[in-house]
């Protein structure tokens, strides 16, 4: 077959034998001129596909394209770091704030129970969290979803978030789900870069500079607790929730994921979850559960408890009761 | 399958290499077990040792320190004092004329035989009553209306209303002393910070205690329901 073409180019180009293409030692033929323009295209594409990493995007400064993952951080590094956010906030939101870093308290391990017979739908909570944690107001996002659930099932497929009623409606129950804080978190697993992982009090974190938000974690998670940032959050400088935590409620940047962290820049100091302090009808109990008299152990003596999806075998520390 | 095929030519061929190498496992075991004793005799160098050993392990000492650290209070929210009732008419500044309940009450005989609010004819006729099969003079003290009384017929003031509703709802006193009912803010950790609770007349109405139905007031909103809001 070739050597038929290379006579007919030949006969062709008057007999004279001389390559089109210098460069290519190679007698002229259509192969070979589809071949140089099949492998510039491939170049072309290479280069095209690669040079995101070849320039810092727009919205990135050189130094966070630099910053180190949390783990690697130094004090010093985090001093920098967080003293550049703090900047950045200042002249993003006009709202000056502070980032802190609270780390586990030694010994403490921390549960969150939720009272069915006692929640209502009422949303309090979802309010209390979009505030506390700096959530985008466009969207009114929140860590948490309250499902309304049709007595007697629990198919969370089937459950409601868009309810617009008055609540509680006789044959119905009302189920918030967030961030189940699992003790084998399938959403740790499943990112490709640790971006994201349990610390020593059961809390599951992400440190948002480090996340490249492929989602990979948003489809593990089998509670639907992850959010994705599909937007850069829109919060009104007076809203601005000014102390924030690196790793809980700072302004996320867009193009990330996020999750409920159980308020860690709240609880790591002693003090409630907002979206407990938020409940109107005390449904909400928080504690250590290392301590064997805190609120949250005295509900798993003394409640019927059971955890969401306990067949997946996830271990959530958070755990769901009815009062009789 | 070939491991105990191996351990069993050896025991065969050399026993008495086994029973000396049992005799030194049995000394080595006995030199441990002393070790061991010996170290729990002094049990301060032991725990010394440890804690320095292995600052992991710090959360029992810390535990104790905690222990050790002043509780700070659970302060428990109270009613400011006897009701007062309104008479439905409003003074010269269009302020709610109200009135003390003795106002009325000291100069007229209770009636034991009133037991719901359709037998009142004269006052407190509008009220939403729904509170099982309890009549007024079970909770209110028809010798003193600025009071309560026990079932035991004993005084209790308005502000420590909590004890009267715990004669009959034990169960929510029990889950409410742990926490599990009536909701806090505050500190979930007493000894960095206190507690604010709820009392019973916070949320539930004691004449209708049954807790009132809510409008839902924050939704998530569907990004795909909406326009666009940037480009991107």
């Amino acid at each position: 077959m070739i050597a038929d073409n290379n006579t007919a180019d030949q006969q062709q180009n008057g007999g004279k034998g001389e390559p089109l293409l210098p460069i290519l030692d190679q007698p002229s033929t259509r192969r070979t001129a589809l071949k140089v323009a099949g492998a510039a295209l491939g170049l072309a594409a290479f280069g095209k596909a690669f040079s995101p990493l070849m320039v810092i995007p727009e919205n990135v400064s050189v130094d966070e394209f630099l910053q180190q993952h949390y783990k690697e951080l130094t004090d010093e590094d985090k001093k920098k770091v967080f003293a550049r956010l703090e900047a950045e906030t200042r002249e993003d939101y006009g709202a000056d704030v502070t980032i802190s870093d609270p780390r586990p308290i030694p010994g403490v391990r921390f549960g969150y129970g939720i009272n069915v017979s006692k929640c209502n739908g009422n949303g309090k909570c979802m309010e209390a969290c979009n505030k506390e944690n700096n959530h985008h107001r466009g969207v009114d996002q929140s860590y948490i979803r309250v499902l309304e659930m049709s007595k007697g099932s629990m198919d969370m497929e089937q459950g409601s978030t868009t309810y617009d009623h008055t609540v509680p409606q006789e044959d119905k129950f009302y189920m918030p789900v967030q961030c189940q804080q699992c003790d084998n978190p399938p959403c740790v697993s499943a990112c490709p870069i640790e971006a994201t992982w349990q610390e020593d009090d059961g809390i599951v974190v992400v440190d948002y500079n480090w996340c490249i938000g492929c989602r990979y974690c948003e489809a593990a998670c089998p509670y639907h607790a992850r959010r994705f940032n599909w937007e850069l959050p829109e919060i009104p400088a007076d809203e601005v929730n000014p102390e924030q935590g690196y790793l809980s409620n700072r302004i996320r940047p867009q193009g990330v994921m996020e999750k409920c962290h159980f308020c860690l820049h709240r609880t790591r100091e002693g003090r409630a979850p907002a979206c407990q302090e938020a409940c109107p009808t005390g449904a909400r109990v928080f504690g250590d559960l290392n301590d064997p008299d805190s609120d949250i152990n005295y509900v798993l003596k003394n409640k019927r408890v059971f955890v969401l999806k306990e067949e997946l075998g996830t271990k959530p520390n958070f755990f769901y009761f009815f009062d009789s | 399958m070939r491991v105990p095929q191996r351990q069993s030519e050896q025991l065969d061929t050399s026993r008495r290499k086994a029973t000396w190498q049992r005799g030194l496992l049995v000394v080595t075991l006995l030199s441990l077990v002393i070790a061991g004793v010996s170290a729990a005799m002094r049990p301060d160098a032991s725990s010394d040792s440890n804690s320095a050993d292995q600052p992991g392990h710090e959360p029992a000492a810390t535990a104790n320190s905690i222990q050790e650290r002043p509780e700070f209070p659970v302060e428990i929210r109270k009613p400011s004092g006897p009701p007062r009732v309104s008479t439905g008419l409003s003074d010269p500044h269009g302020n709610d004329v109200t009135v003390a309940c003795s106002t009325c009450h000291m100069t007229r005989q209770p009636d034991h035989q009133n037991k719901a609010v359709r037998d009142l004819d004269e006052f407190h006729g509008g009220m939403a009553f729904s509170h099982g099969s309890v009549s007024c003079l079970s909770c209110h003290n028809s010798n003193d209306y600025d009071s309560l009384k026990l079932a035991d017929g004993s005084r209790i003031e308005f502000t420590d209303v909590m004890t009267l509703c715990a004669q009959c709802h034990g169960p929510q006193l029990k889950d409410y002393k742990h926490g599990a009912h009536g909701g806090m803010r505050g500190y979930w950790d007493l000894t960095r910070g206190s507690q604010i609770k709820n009392n019973c007349i916070d949320c539930h109405n004691p004449h209708s205690p049954q807790f009132p139905k809510m409008q839902p007031t924050f939704k998530p909103r569907d990004r795909f329901l909406e326009q666009p809001r940037t480009e991107h």
